[in-house]
């Protein structure tokens, strides 16, 4: 009981989701935002024409696909209150499933995308069960260590590449006919799945189920007493953002022709929790362009020196410091 | 497999177990006391083994190294609290996570700056280099004796320490209600730093222990890390005995683990898929583990918090 009290997660939520801007330009703002992020993501592809296409249309892919799964994480985290350390591990449940299953023949993506999506809610179930009988440090603690088995357990597949990883013989077929081939139609598929699971999040969020998640995250023993239980709707809240993560390896895994452990480890994990707070807690939209603002950090900075982490370690910590609210809340006052 | 072989892994699992204890006692500390999630203390060990060798290559003596490189890892650990850590206790444990995380960033590529990429070598003491037999026909090397050896007087140490004296009092007052002790004019902030430091060196003299047997590389400290956590999860946060005995027993079964599960395997697979299925089994099995503890015990084994 007094560990629930002292967890209490009222006092934590406050001030930590992006502030909502109250003035007139502040809301129209806030509401355009998401069109115009998405207007702009479909739009650059076509003045990347102008220079350095192949550069731009890899970058954005990885920002359009690290923004899904931290997209994913911006539901559990915001919404949730649920901070999860291990989310990487579902990224590598995607990538492993078209690195396991083209290795065998099965290069269909839409077989390779319910087998992702269907072993990343399994897992979710089974590891969820268990994380989320706990609270706070225990929580975040534990979905790292999840994370971490599923990594030690891709280095041991010595069938599939071990700690090596395995090279993808090509792209993911659809209907037998490669139509992945090309960077910039994967680019364009890829967005449409993002936007596809941010309408998904947002009529999630929106409905019953999102404001229990909500109200279970500001005060646990209150939605206890008024009749709901926060677990199954934890739960479920965990799979969805594992299966979105799942989605996200998949594409993933087609846009390196890649697959290897690297996806999954904690590290990856501490960078999407970093995207999600660099954009702006429970925004959604946040995720992405916390996404963005990270593979744009990392590509300047390495352009630089190959020990960027040295400038990108600091940064890190001083925005923690001092952007509270994220980029969302921050471009959201300025207005 | 012989029982030989079982009875020097089960010593090096010993071993591994006091080195995971030295970190984890710390960590379970500066949880229990400030409920502030450090991932940095694995840095601590990172570079405490490098303070050693940087020390034992300028003075020629692994001894004289780790004589310098615990007080510096000591003032390092201060350093880091009062420049960074002491601002984040405040804070939401996705801040701690975030720029803690950030200091790992930072260090591990600070150390390949300054050492570079490779890994680095710390020769053994003369005296220590060799093998002792023990009772049964083993052989076994002096060095991992003497890190048993260590590990167990630590522990003995803190056991003193934390349950014999003022200011352990006051720890263990601080990991089951740290507002109330505050509230009886304890100074729970200079408690902290100085628990804070001590878990620091802790962590610190755990890397120079096995910096002759292990190689010296950037990014050592992550893995031990998350072993560190699985450790102070199973024995329950702030309990410094939990952490003692979930240390052992992860230790004893990641490293028998490895030795066991192909060898149980062919019971029940033929040969090759069992030594498949053990090699990838093997390393999942402390995780598995913490799951069934944390099924039945959500707060670890001996929950300092009521």
């Amino acid at each position: 009981m007094s560990q629930a009290l002292r967890d209490d997660p009222a006092a934590a939520g406050e001030g930590r989701v992006a502030a909502q801007p109250r003035t007139g330009m502040g809301l129209l703002f806030r509401a355009w935002l998401p069109i115009l992020l998405f207007g702009l993501l479909a739009l650059v592809p076509l003045l990347a024409k102008l220079g350095a296409e192949g550069f731009i249309i890899s970058l954005l892919t990885r920002v359009v696909i690290l923004g899904l799964a931290a997209m994913a994480l911006d539901l559990l985290i915001g919404f949730g209150g649920l901070v999860s350390f291990g989310h990487a591990a579902f990224i590598g449940i995607g990538a492993y499933s078209v690195g396991i299953l083209s290795s065998h023949g099965q290069e269909d993506l839409l077989v390779q995308l319910a087998v992702a999506a269907a072993v990343s809610v399994a897992f979710a179930l089974a590891s969820g069960a268990i994380a989320l009988r706990t609270h706070g440090v225990y929580f975040i603690m534990i979905t790292l260590a999840f994370g971490q088995m599923l990594f030690f357990l891709a280095t041991s597949l010595a069938a599939y590449g071990g700690d090596d990883g395995l090279t993808l013989s090509g792209r993911s077929t659809l209907a037998g006919r490669p139509l992945l081939k090309g960077d910039v139609t994967l680019y364009y598929l890829s967005l449409a799945v993002l936007l596809l699971a941010y309408l998904l999040c947002r009529r999630l969020v929106a409905s019953r189920f999102g404001r229990v998640l909500r109200g279970a995250r500001e005060n646990e023993i209150r939605m206890e007493a008024i009749g709901f239980e926060p677990f199954p709707y934890r739960l479920v809240a965990y799979a969805v953002a594992g299966a979105l993560a799942g989605i996200a390896g998949v594409l993933l895994a087609n846009q390196s022709e890649f697959v290897s452990p690297a996806v999954m480890s904690w590290q990856r994990s501490g960078d999407l929790i970093f995207m999600v707070v660099l954009g702006g807690l429970g925004t959604l939209h946040g995720a992405i362009i916390g996404s963005a603002a990270f593979l744009l950090i990392e590509e300047v900075l390495s352009h630089f020196t190959e020990h960027w982490r040295i400038i990108f370690g600091p940064l890190l910590i001083l925005a923690v410091l001092f952007i509270r609210g994220g980029l969302v809340g921050r471009l959201g006052r300025g207005l | 497999m012989s029982a030989t072989l079982l009875m020097i892994q089960a010593l090096n699992g010993l071993q591994f177990g006091l080195i995971l204890f030295l970190i984890a006692a710390g960590l379970t500390l500066v949880f229990g006391v400030m409920d502030f999630i450090n991932l940095a203390h694995g840095v601590q060990y990172m570079v405490g083994a490098y303070l050693t060798a940087a020390f034992a290559a300028w003075t020629g003596s692994f001894l004289y190294g780790l004589v310098l490189a615990l007080p510096t890892a000591l003032a390092f650990g201060l350093v880091l609290e009062v420049l960074i850590f002491r601002h984040l206790y405040d804070r939401d444990h996705l801040d701690q996570v975030l720029a803690t995380f950030g200091v790992i960033i930072f260090l591990n590529e600070a150390v390949r700056l300054i050492w570079g990429a490779a890994p680095l070598s710390v020769p053994m003491p003369e005296a220590l280099s060799g093998s002792i037999a023990l009772p049964g026909g083993i052989s076994y090397p002096v060095f991992r004796l003497v890190i048993i050896g260590a590990g167990i007087g630590v522990a003995a140490l803190l056991y003193l320490l934390v349950n014999h004296t003022r200011i352990g009092m006051l720890i263990r007052a601080g990991a089951t209600n740290a507002p109330m002790v505050s509230a009886l004019g304890v100074n729970i902030r200079l408690l902290f730093t100085i628990v804070f430091g001590f878990g620091a060196m802790l962590a610190g003299f755990a890397g120079a222990m096995v910096s002759p047997i292990l190689s010296v590389e950037p990014g050592m400290g992550d893995n031990v890390l998350i072993l560190a956590f699985v450790v102070i999860v199973i024995g329950g946060i702030g309990s410094v005995r939990g952490a003692f005995l979930a240390a052992l027993l992860i230790g004893l079964v990641d490293t028998l683990g490895r030795l066991l599960a192909p060898t149980l395997l062919r019971m029940l697979l033929d040969p090759a898929a069992a030594s498949q299925t053990g090699r990838a089994i093997a390393p999942m099995l402390i995780y598995i583990l913490m799951a069934a503890v944390l099924f039945v015990r959500p707060a670890g084994l001996f929950p300092a918090k009521r």
